[in-house]
């Protein structure tokens, strides 16, 4: 009967555990095993999706929303020379050159044409990073900093990019900048942050009119699924075999 | 041209408004003046080392006087030849990440193996076997501290025997020969840096690896006149005329290829006449005309051509000829410094929209600048300087190298 002696009573137990688990937990969470936990609560997988973005010419109306809106959403700095997307007027004359302009990329809206101009036709059209599918940045990034994430979006990891601003001249379309503060490369993200969370992309969230549309192609519940069935597609210097996934409805020839 | 004359003067009269529209990523020219320098070293080191694989490779005898000197001078740019690289990298500390994890697709990230084999396998290894000799001769001759910087240099290969000896000759002449087609990858791969980029019609060229190759061949050749004149000059040695005359020729016909090259590549351009065709046409006669048609072509590239061709074939006395030769090489490194701005800082005055022309302000200060530019293209004549002093490259027993009478 005495080997049956239990080797501690209810009372010596609760007070042992009640003083080792917390220490553990302190323990385990300070090794970061917290974030494995909180890593599995999140049921994001970045394969099942390949975002993409359409742009509607005839619906924007140049007001500059969505440059202001990615400006203060993505700490981009407020100097005229640094746009993750930038708002371009066209205008374009019966006769001669097209006048292009894009005053602080849109955000204060545009100037007054000069009296007397003549127009044929005008537009507005919204720029921004084409996360091309063969991105000229990627190619050349001799670090590797900029990359195609998994879910389609070219991205720059800022703490490897050596700042060498060789896909700054890569980029056909004047996307990219170098960050006058961390001094890497730097550019639009899709909203990176928000798009993983299932949020819109800043810009689009504020655009009014609906001339940015953000989906994804291969998704048939997407907008930008329907967007891309109802219109005559057409993406920026096809010529280069970018392979862009910014999609554009009513680009005239004068868009470069 | 009266349009031209016009574009040019007005852009003279107002250098510093961007005119047309520019995307607004574009105001800031990101690749400067340091980025003008480093192609313009690397062009050096391959010209001169070029020179130097002639007297080698295909027995141009009349260069011996020059042989060693080149393949120092080829050393001594090499060396400086990254630093404006690094000083111009937004984090020079992360550079090596271009060594430990190469992004394979790059052109730039493979420019560092090229870099590192040129100066590791053909450079210091030819220098090292050429020199090998001496170095034994002088670690015994030698007091104090310089016998122990020899003795440390033969790398513990004292074997002088006639048998090692040979093997030293036959091994220097095999990585000569390899050597020939890695500085014509050194720079032809410069070259390519810039004309594989499709985004930029101005560089997308497959010309320019060529261009460059024989742009690098003109000015190493124009160097060594200048740095062969000086040095005798400085050491009161007669010049050996013999070997400036075959420089001078050298010089004259590598020019003549690449200025063929580039006058192909210009019509080629103007007879495509592609979507580009006319902001480049903008560009030239008014931001690059001066760099262009006045530093490139016509003082850097005509001028000399002519001066080398009177020097050489006319009849005038040798003193004249020197002059004449000094001059032209000079202005030869002028041409090839405007050539370098002009593919770099011309490759980014004009928007990739095709629309505008924006400014490139060149500052004085700071690491970017004119000051720290002047000091990058010294630097190398310093580190020629104290590799001369330890690797004397001259061979003051040849007939040629007499004593001037002072």
């Amino acid at each position: 009967m005495k080997n049956n002696k239990p080797q501690m009573n209810r009372r010596e137990f609760i007070d042992t555990v009640s003083r080792k688990v917390p220490t553990w937990l302190a323990f385990v969470s300070a090794f970061g095993a917290g974030e494995l936990i909180l890593a599995k609560d999140s049921d994001y997988n970045p394969e099942d999706h390949d975002y993409a973005m359409g742009i509607e010419i005839h619906n924007c109306i140049g007001c500059g929303r969505c440059a202001d809106a990615c400006k203060n959403e993505n700490k981009v700095p407020r100097e005229h020379s640094y746009f993750r997307t930038w708002v371009e007027r066209y205008v374009i004359p019966p006769e001669g050159e097209a006048i292009v302009d894009s005053p602080n990329g849109g955000i204060d809206g545009f100037p007054k044409l000069k009296e007397g101009t003549e127009i044929l036709r005008s537009f507005f059209v919204p720029k921004l990073c084409n996360h091309c599918a063969e991105a000229p940045c990627v190619q050349v990034c001799p670090v590797g900093a900029t990359f195609t994430s998994r879910d389609g979006v070219v991205l720059v990891d800022e703490s490897y990019c050596v700042g060498c601003r060789y896909c700054i001249q890569a980029c056909p379309y004047g996307a990219r900048y170098l960050h006058p503060e961390t001094h890497t490369a730097d550019k639009c993200t899709f909203c990176y942050h928000r798009i993983t969370k299932g949020l819109l992309p800043a810009c689009v969230e504020v655009c009014p009119t609906g001339a940015r549309i953000f989906g994804e192609k291969g998704r048939r519940s997407s907008p930008l699924r329907r967007f891309l069935r109802f219109n005559d597609i057409t993406v920026l210097k096809p010529g280069l075999n970018t392979q862009p996934k910014v999609y554009y409805a009513g680009a005239d020839m004068e868009v470069r | 041209m009266t349009h031209t004359l016009l574009a040019a003067l007005t852009s003279l009269a107002n250098p510093m408004a961007p005119s047309g529209y520019i995307y607004p990523n574009e105001f800031e020219l990101h690749w400067s003046l340091l980025i003008i320098v480093y192609p313009y070293l690397t062009g050096l080191v391959a010209g001169a080392f070029i020179l130097a694989s002639l007297e080698r490779v295909f027995n141009v005898k009349a260069l011996q006087p020059v042989y060693r000197l080149s393949l120092l001078t080829a050393l001594a740019f090499m060396i400086i030849a990254p630093l404006p690289l690094l000083a111009h990298l937004g984090h020079p500390e992360r550079c090596l990440e271009m060594f430990l994890t190469p992004h394979v697709a790059s052109a730039m990230a493979m420019f560092g193996f090229v870099y590192a084999w040129y100066l590791s396998v053909v450079l210091l290894l030819e220098i090292w076997f050429d020199y090998r000799k001496d170095i034994v001769n002088w670690g015994n001759e030698k007091k104090g501290f310089m016998k122990y910087v020899y003795k440390a240099l033969t790398l513990g290969a004292t074997d002088i025997s006639k048998k090692s000896l040979a093997f030293d000759e036959k091994i220097g002449r095999a990585i000569t020969i390899i050597g020939i087609p890695s500085a014509f990858l050194l720079h032809g791969y410069v070259g390519f840096i810039f004309g594989s980029i499709k985004a930029n019609p101005w560089w997308s060229s497959v010309l320019i690896p060529i261009v460059f190759i024989f742009s690098a061949i003109v000015s190493g050749i124009a160097l060594m006149l200048i740095i062969y004149m000086v040095t005798s000059m400085f050491r009161w040695k007669h010049i050996d005329m013999k070997c400036l005359n075959k420089l001078a020729e050298l010089l004259l016909y590598a020019m003549i290829i690449d200025f063929g090259l580039e006058f192909l590549d210009f019509i080629h351009r103007l007879y495509e006449s592609e979507e580009s065709i006319h902001i480049l046409a903008e560009m030239i006669s008014s931001r690059l005309f001066i760099s262009l048609i006045i530093s490139q072509i016509l003082l850097g590239s005509l001028v000399p051509m002519v001066a080398l061709v009177v020097a050489r074939f006319g009849k005038f006395p040798s003193e004249m000829k020197r002059i004449l030769y000094f001059i032209a090489a000079l202005l030869v490194q002028v041409g090839i410094f405007s050539t370098r701005w002009n593919v770099v800082i011309g490759g980014q005055l004009f928007s990739k929209s095709l629309r505008g022309l924006t400014v490139y302000k060149v500052d004085l200060f700071g690491l970017e600048g004119v000051f720290m530019s002047i000091l990058l293209l010294l630097a190398p004549l310093g580190v020629l300087y104290v590799l001369t002093k330890v690797l004397p490259p001259w061979d003051d027993t040849d007939p040629g190298a007499a004593q001037i009478q002072k």
